[in-house]
């Protein structure tokens, strides 16, 4: 009996498709999620939202509260550890999460190096920006990745960003002559043997999750149009007026994220949508999604 | 044949392909009026507790349920079976009860204890059948007309009664057609598969 190893770490995620993540703080929140349905939380201190507004160095959440969340619920708990934190995620495992977010809305730990996650039983996720970001990650041991859209902003534009620039530049890969492809992979920044891989199979080796800055459930169906495999909701639901019902709408769209006359019916009377943010007004020292390499 | 996928949430694809791979027309499944003119249907792996309220919410419980009262053929992994019991232990969850059995959910323990091991399962013939178990549920409990297909550490992982089969690890995760063979060959008819009833 083998525990750990690549197929059930890739294939925790592949369970999770077509499903809603949340952000929650508390066990009491936590609960909210799971009765609206989620297929699992991410268990923090604090949502992206109100990181960014508290500012100085975000880190892994009080193994008290993340304890406190994985008691409250059956569905899967995530929980995020800084870029490069590797301690950090070696105390996650222990905790027994089941997913670790290395996540740049924390504060990264390390400017050049992610973990090396193929060390852990415990799958990871991680962001991306771009096709090759992904790949770096993939090949580091990431067994499920997100793009990373801008989180606790409420503004979509920056997750149909990075889900169109992963979808371009995959589908330019299928395309491009086999001599061409190491080329390629030099200025992608990414391994030539998953390069290839998706040169022949047109797909990335693991599940694509949309990130940062969903709000509301026309949000979380438009990155499953774009080809989300599944959505994270982070300040969304609980930054809202009516987080039960917000909850609800966006896994009810999610799943029927292809027919518009349900998005319309879960789409009323939500009350307010959490605050959005304009990227342009955020100075770019305080963009989260640069945070990577 | 027409099989549908029940595609609220999980692993729906990997299943749809495992079927046309065996040349069999699947497809995904999200509202009632969807299970017209079908010949089976597969509840996959995914999060049982959304599954489950995305069937009530959508009215796809009682429909099921009538289709398996009259011997309609279900296919349920993980999650799936999960959803095909009639009691599921230590939880709020209301599954579908179409099979006499009780399971129990994360009955390995949490995704660090998730694991591959190889399996026996005799009605698939000789040899070991994969089994990869992701928060996998086990069967505690499985009344008189529950025939047990495989079993692992004595508890029943793979059961079958009439033409509703269920398993706790994932046959659409591994390039093994077998599994999901055996259940058309169940939904067909095939002697082979009846034998075994």
């Amino acid at each position: 009996m083998d525990t750990g190893t690549w197929k059930v770490k890739a294939g925790l995620a592949q369970m999770l498709k077509g499903g809603v993540i949340m952000d929650v703080v508390t066990p009491e929140q936590a609960k909210i999620a799971e009765e609206a349905g989620a297929c699992a939380v991410m268990a923090l201190e604090r949502v992206p939202a109100d990181i960014r507004a508290a500012g100085g160095v975000a880190r892994m959440a009080d193994p008290t509260v993340i304890t406190a969340i994985m008691k409250a619920v059956s569905i899967p708990v995530m929980a995020k550890c800084r870029i490069g934190h590797f301690v950090e995620a070696q105390v996650l495992e222990a905790l027994g999460v089941d997913f670790i977010d290395e996540s740049e809305v924390l504060t990264p730990a390390d400017e050049s190096h992610h973990i090396w996650k193929h060390d852990f039983k415990v799958p990871f996720v991680c962001g991306c920006r771009d096709l090759g970001e992904a790949l770096r990650r993939i090949a580091e041991g990431a067994a499920m990745i997100r793009t990373k859209g801008e989180a606790g902003t409420g503004n979509i534009v920056e997750a149909v960003r990075h889900m169109r620039a992963v979808h371009d530049s995959i589908r330019k890969l299928q395309g491009m002559p086999v001599d061409e492809l190491t080329a390629e992979a030099k200025a992608l920044g990414a391994p030539l043997e998953l390069v290839m891989e998706i040169h022949k199979t047109g797909e990335l080796p693991v599940v694509n999750f949309a990130a940062g800055g969903v709000a509301t459930p026309a949000d979380a169906a438009l990155m499953m149009q774009l080809g989300a495999d599944g959505v994270f909701v982070g300040s969304g639901v609980f930054k809202s007026s009516n987080p039960e019902a917000m909850a609800k709408a966006i896994v009810r769209a999610t799943t029927h994220y292809q027919d518009p006359a349900i998005i319309a019916e879960v789409s009323k009377a939500l009350g307010a949508a959490m605050p959005g943010l304009d990227i342009k007004t955020i100075p770019p020292e305080e963009l989260l999604a640069i945070r990577g390499w | 044949m027409k099989i549908g996928v029940l595609a609220v949430q999980g692993a729906v694809a990997e299943h749809i392909q495992m079927l046309s791979r065996l040349n069999t027309e699947a497809i995904p499944i999200r509202l009632p009026s969807e299970l017209d003119g079908l010949d089976a249907v597969v509840i996959p792996g995914g999060e049982s507790t959304t599954i489950g309220k995305l069937l009530s919410d959508y009215k796809l419980m009682e429909p099921i349920r009538e289709l398996a009262d009259q011997g309609f053929p279900i296919f349920g992994t993980c999650a799936g079976m999960i959803l095909l019991a009639k009691r599921v232990a230590d939880s709020s969850l209301e599954p579908l009860g179409v099979m006499d059995i009780e399971v129990k959910r994360n009955a390995f323990g949490r995704q660090v204890d998730s694991f591959e091991t190889d399996l026996a399962i005799p009605v698939l013939g000789d040899g070991t059948f994969h089994g990869i178990f992701i928060r996998a549920p086990m069967v505690e409990k499985a009344e008189s007309g529950v025939e047990i297909l495989c079993q692992l550490y004595n508890n029943a992982v793979a059961v079958k009664q009439g033409k509703i089969l269920a398993c706790a690890f994932h046959p659409e995760l591994t390039d093994d057609l077998r599994f999901h063979r055996y259940f058309l060959d169940l939904v067909t008819g095939d002697a082979l598969a009846e034998s075994n009833c």
